[in-house]
């Protein structure tokens, strides 16, 4: 209920813009093939909803599977850069440097390389998405009390048990937050993706929709891709909570950390 | 010449166990410097601390004036640059309890054996008997987050009595708990060291905290930080802070930290 509360000014905002859109739209003389009103979309969501349907899937299924290549290649990242001071200078600046590649002409690239099918999806997504995990994570790896590490040092452990019960643990929420971010531009990467060469996909279905005047059928697809970007991060936020209850606790008087 | 796991159900470990080696701490003519920002801080200059095993020795000093520097120097933290720090393996148990929000109250005592390799369950079993014996029971599989200042303390302190090691470095334990609270864990520790001995160097601000808990004071200058008093506090146990001769040691040590009486 109070959860319910909360988002209600967010819904008002958008069933506000919505409002002013179809005023627009409506009475303002635009074209409905240059400018769908809200209820136009929303009929093409209705009637299209096959063929959005099995084109959401080949979307939702390169993303799931985008997310997991980034989320491992993210972590194994953090792990590495953080653990090795040579493997530090070697990939750090690689890292960065990926994200300067022109996602768009890169994706085409990729498709004369690899062709129409999963292979360049996966390698865009990937590549877009593995950075925010990569950086979030070894930021929460870096970020533990010093003090931690010393009161370890006299506990005697090793550096990988000071990793295990101390560094790993600490940067599971940093993971979360690094996902987060993640799940969102892993949805514009499989839109490029699917934009550079593909037979379907929401992107795809954009783009063979533009040139035929459905503009309402496009943002159809556009407002589900939306729906579930906000989706799968509504379930890491979720899963963390459950994954991760202590990161969400007030401590009782006096200090703790 | 560590000890895997302890339980308190074993004999009385004497801190003395191999008198040959165990030496308890020595610290000579030590000095410390760092680099900072703003030209050197010398920490330390000429000090000397000497806790014989099983003492339980008390440093006391304003702020800054190298104690916890001092700390990190027994638990080989830190080298000095100048003099020589002989000590027993020492464990550093540091103002803030440093729980893990993560981990079950009883998990964090037991890390101190998982650092060192010891499995989860061992490890789980090592630890229990303490909570027994330190009111801990019944609070195993509560986060830190669900438990009383006092009581992380305790747990911390479990810890640091798994590290197995002959020598404890408080670096002032109890400096962030509430007055009520400090005082009643305090009264816990005097108890338990004296059930438990070990050698003890207790950093502290807390002049009277000093004096209860202590055999032995070692008054610090300022920055850079040296012995400049060491009063010898031979009261039996139990001590209370309204006791006549703790009163006077007290403002003993307070006129030798430069504090009028």
């Amino acid at each position: 209920m109070r959860r319910a509360i909360r988002i209600l000014p967010a819904l008002l905002i958008v069933l506000a813009l919505a409002g002013a859109w179809e005023l627009y739209a409506d009475l303002g003389n635009v074209d409905s093939l240059l400018l769908p009103a809200p209820h136009e979309v929303a009929t093409s969501l209705w009637q299209d909803r096959a063929l959005l349907w099995s084109n959401f899937l080949t979307t939702a299924y390169e993303v799931l599977l985008g997310i997991v290549v980034a989320a491992v290649a993210g972590l194994a990242c953090a792990v590495a850069i953080h653990l090795s001071a040579t493997l530090r200078r070697a990939v750090y600046p690689l890292l960065v440097a990926s994200q300067t590649v022109p996602i768009p002409i890169v994706a085409s690239l990729l498709v004369v390389w690899l062709g129409f099918d999963l292979a360049p999806k996966l390698v865009i997504i990937g590549l877009v998405s593995f950075f925010p995990i990569a950086v979030t994570t070894l930021d929460a790896l870096a970020s533990v009390d010093p003090e931690q590490r010393r009161l370890m040092r006299t506990l005697d452990a090793s550096r990988l048990r000071t990793f295990r019960f101390v560094e790993a643990p600490a940067a599971l929420p940093g993971l979360f937050s690094g996902a987060k971010i993640a799940v969102a531009v892993a949805v514009i990467g499989a839109v490029f993706a699917e934009q550079s060469g593909s037979s379907s996909g929401l992107g795809h279905l954009v783009q063979q929709a533009v040139p035929q005047l459905l503009t309402a059928r496009a943002y159809a697809a556009v407002l589900i891709l939306s729906a579930f970007a906000i989706a799968l991060f509504g379930l890491l936020t979720l899963a963390e909570r459950v994954a991760l209850p202590w990161a969400f606790e007030e401590t009782r008087g006096g200090s703790s950390r | 010449m560590q000890e895997i796991t302890e339980a308190p159900a074993e004999e009385p470990r004497s801190v003395g166990a191999g008198a040959a080696t165990s030496i308890g701490v020595r610290v000579e003519g030590v000095g410390r410097t760092f680099a900072g920002r703003r030209g050197a801080v010398e920490a330390l200059r000429g000090m000397d601390l000497r806790a014989r095993p099983g003492e339980i020795v008390a440093v006391v000093g304003a702020s800054g004036c190298g104690k916890s520097t001092l700390l990190e120097l027994v638990c080989g933290l830190q080298q000095p640059d100048a003099g020589t720090v002989e000590a027993d393996p020492a464990v550093l148990m540091p103002q803030r309890d440093l729980l893990l929000p993560w981990a079950s109250a009883l998990d964090n005592a037991a890390l101190a054996l998982r650092a060192r390799g010891v499995g989860r369950d061992e490890a789980r079993r090592a630890a229990q008997p303490w909570f027994d014996r330190f009111g801990l029971a019944g609070f195993e599989r509560a986060r830190p987050a669900a438990l009383s200042g006092g009581m992380r303390q305790r747990v911390a302190f479990v810890r640091t009595l798994l590290a197995g090691k002959p020598v404890l470095a408080l670096d002032e334990p109890f400096a962030a708990l509430d007055a009520l609270t400090r005082q009643e864990v305090q009264a816990w520790l005097a108890r338990t060291l004296h059930e438990e001995p070990r050698t003890v160097v207790l950093v502290t601000h807390d002049v009277e905290e000093a004096v209860l808990l202590a055999d032995q004071v070692v008054v610090m200058s300022p920055r850079p930080g040296r012995a400049v008093a060491t009063l010898p506090v031979d009261l039996p146990h139990p001590r209370k802070r309204t006791d006549a001769a703790v009163i006077e040691l007290r403002e003993s040590a307070l006129g030798a930290l430069g504090v009028a009486a």
